[in-house]
C-alpha cells in the first residue's frame, strides 16, 4: 500500500531521515492472461491504464515497457502544453486535455508541476499574421482563451524578445494562450504509475514485445522477452515504435518515424517566464523550474529509430534563438538528444480501433504529444473498454485516411515537417 | 548525421540531400479503377522499417537529381547507393 504524499507524510519521514519513503509501484512478474494489455509505458501509456482500471472499472491490466518507464519520448520532450488547434476536432482533443492537467496533482496525489505561464506563438509575415489571427478566432469559438497580440504586445509580455524592425524575420505579432504552460514530464510518467499501480494495474518494464499473436481476425495475446501473455485486448501506445508493433500484427499505418531534437541550457536565473515558439524560424525556447533554457528544435526529413539527429538542424535552431534573443548568445548548451516521433500525414493523432478485434492503436502524436498525456489516455482507455471511440476522438480514427476527412493541422503543430 | 555517397557527384553531406521516403512505390496505373482503400494505401501507408529500409532521396543543393539508398533506420548506416530504374543491389 502506498502512502499519500501531503505534509504530513513528509514531515513524518523527515523524523526517519527519509530512510522509510516506500517505492512508489510495485515491479511485478507478469500473470498468465490479462483483460488488456498496454504496449508502451510512456506517459500516455500508463494514464491509458489508469483511467482503464478508475473509469471503466477493468480488473487486469498490465503495462509492458521494453525499458523503463517514461524513458522513451515522455522523457526527451520540451513538456509544453496548449491547445490552441484550428480545427473543431482538435480543439475539443487537446482542450479536454488541458482540462484534465488543470486539476492532475491534486488528482493523482502526485505533484506534476503544471504551470500555466502562457505559450506565446509569434509571426514573422504577413501570412503567419493571416494564420494566427485566423487560429485566434476559431479557438475562440471552440471556447478557448486566445488573444492576438501585436508587436509591442509581445515585447511586453516578453521583454527581452528582439523586435527590431532590422532583424531577417521580424516579430509582426503573436497569439497568446494565457492558460497553457509547462509541466514536469518525467513526475506525469511516475504519477500516472503510482496512481494505477495502487488500483492494481502490472507495470512490466524491461519486457520488450516480440510478436502478437493473432487468432483470424481477433487478438490472442503478446509475445515478449518474459514470455507469452494471453489477451483479448491489446492496447499499443508506442509513438515512434508504432509501425514496427503494426507489423507484427500484419498491419501498415500511414505513419513515418523522424528524429525530433531538443537541448538545455547551463541553469541560469529567472529570464523568461513564459513560453516563445515560433514556427517560421523554428526556435521555441521556455525556462525550466532548475533554470535551465529548454529549447526544442525541428525534425530531420528522413525516416530514423536511431534516436539522435542531425547538427544542422540544432544549428539553425540556435541561430534563429540567437537573433530573437541577442541575451543568450554566451550562454552554453549542456545537453542535446533526440527522441523517435511518429509523424502522420495530416499531423493529428490516431486514437482507434483497427481492422483486428481487440486491437487499438494510439499514435501518430509526432511532436507534439506530450501536451495531450491525460486526455489521450481518457479517450484511449474510453476506446478500449467500449470497443467504441468517445466523441472527442472518433475524428481521429484510422479510417480518415480512407474517406479522406483528415484534420489538417500542420500550421497548429509547433514543430514544421 | 552522415554522408550520403550521391551517384552523380560523390560524397556529401546529408544536409546537402532531401529524403524523400520509402522507394519503390509504384503509381497506379489506372487511377480512375482505384477504390479508396487503394488509394490510401498508395498516398499514406507506410511500411517505416526500423531496420533495413529503401528509399529515395534528392540531391538537392547539388546536382537536384533523384536516386535510391539501401539504409538501416536503427542506425543510419548506408547499405547501398543506386540510381534511379536500376535493381536494388542487395
Amino acid at each position: 500500500m502506498t502512502n499519500k504524499y501531503s505534509i504530513f507524510s513528509l514531515f513524518k519521514n523527515a523524523l526517519t531521515y527519509h530512510e522509510n519513503w516506500q517505492r512508489a509501484w510495485r515491479d511485478p512478474d507478469p500473470k498468465k492472461e490479462y483483460d488488456v494489455i498496454i504496449i508502451g509505458g510512456g506517459g500516455h501509456g500508463l494514464a491509458t491504464a489508469y483511467y482503464l482500471a478508475k473509469k471503466h472499472d477493468i480488473k487486469k491490466i498490465a503495462v509492458v515497457e521494453k525499458g523503463w518507464i517514461g524513458g522513451g519520448n515522455t522523457g526527451r520532450n520540451t513538456t509544453i502544453i496548449r491547445s490552441n488547434y484550428l480545427w473543431d476536432a482538435s480543439a475539443g482533443l487537446y482542450d479536454h486535455a488541458l482540462k484534465i492537467w488543470e486539476g492532475l496533482s491534486q488528482e493523482l496525489n502526485y505533484n506534476v508541476m503544471f504551470s500555466q505561464r502562457g505559450v506565446m506563438n509569434l509571426a514573422h509575415n504577413l501570412q503567419d499574421v493571416r494564420d494566427l489571427k485566423r487560429r485566434t478566432h476559431a479557438n475562440r469559438l471552440n471556447g478557448i482563451d486566445a488573444v492576438y497580440l501585436n508587436t509591442e504586445q509581445v515585447k511586453k509580455f516578453c521583454p527581452i524578445i528582439n523586435t527590431s524592425p532590422n532583424i531577417r524575420y521580424p516579430v509582426l505579432g503573436g497569439t497568446l494562450q494565457k492558460r497553457a504552460g509547462t509541466a514536469r514530464h518525467d513526475a506525469v510518467a511516475w504519477g500516472y504509475a503510482r496512481g494505477a499501480d495502487k488500483m492494481g494495474v502490472d507495470i512490466i518494464q524491461n519486457c520488450e514485445v516480440k510478436g502478437i499473436k493473432r487468432n483470424g481476425d481477433e487478438v490472442e495475446g503478446v509475445e515478449t522477452t518474459k514470455g507469452f501473455i494471453k489477451t483479448k485486448k491489446i492496447g499499443v501506445v508506442a509513438a515512434g515504435h508504432s509501425s514496427v508493433i503494426a507489423q507484427m500484427a500484419g498491419l501498415k499505418l500511414p505513419l513515418e518515424s523522424k528524429p525530433l531534437q531538443a537541448l538545455v541550457s547551463e541553469p541560469v536565473k529567472p529570464i523568461i517566464d513564459t513560453v516563445v515558439m515560433s514556427n517560421a524560424v523554428h526556435a521555441y525556447v521556455s525556462q525550466s523550474d532548475k533554470g535551465e533554457l529548454v529549447i526544442g528544435a525541428g525534425t530531420d526529413d528522413y525516416i530514423s529509430y536511431s534516436q539522435k539527429g542531425s547538427h544542422d538542424i540544432v544549428e539553425g535552431t540556435l541561430n534563429a534563438i540567437l537573433e530573437l534573443y541577442p541575451i543568450f548568445s554566451r550562454m552554453r548548451m549542456l545537453r542535446q538528444w533526440g527522441g523517435i516521433v511518429d509523424i502522420c500525414p495530416d499531423a493529428s493523432p490516431i486514437i482507434s480501433k483497427t481492422s483486428v478485434k481487440g486491437l487499438y492503436f494510439n499514435c501518430g502524436w509526432g511532436t507534439g504529444g506530450f501536451k495531450a498525456t491525460p486526455g489521450s489516455g481518457d479517450l484511449f482507455a474510453h476506446t478500449i473498454a467500449n470497443d467504441e471511440p468517445h466523441k472527442l476522438n472518433a475524428a481521429f480514427n484510422l479510417n480518415r485516411f480512407v474517406s479522406g476527412d483528415l484534420v489538417d493541422e500542420h500550421g497548429a503543430a509547433a514543430v514544421a515537417h | 548525421m552522415f554522408l550520403i555517397n550521391c551517384p552523380f557527384c560523390g560524397e556529401r553531406e546529408q544536409s546537402e540531400f532531401k529524403a524523400g521516403g520509402e522507394a519503390h512505390i509504384v503509381r497506379p496505373k489506372q487511377p480512375t479503377e482505384l477504390s479508396d482503400d487503394e488509394w490510401a494505401e498508395y498516398l499514406f501507408m507506410r511500411k517505416n522499417i526500423k531496420g533495413v529500409q529503401y528509399e529515395r532521396w534528392n540531391h538537392i543543393h547539388g546536382c537536384r537529381k533523384w536516386f535510391n539508398i539501401v539504409r538501416d533506420t536503427s542506425n543510419d548506416e548506408i547499405k547501398a547507393v543506386y540510381k534511379m530504374g536500376e535493381k536494388p543491389p542487395i
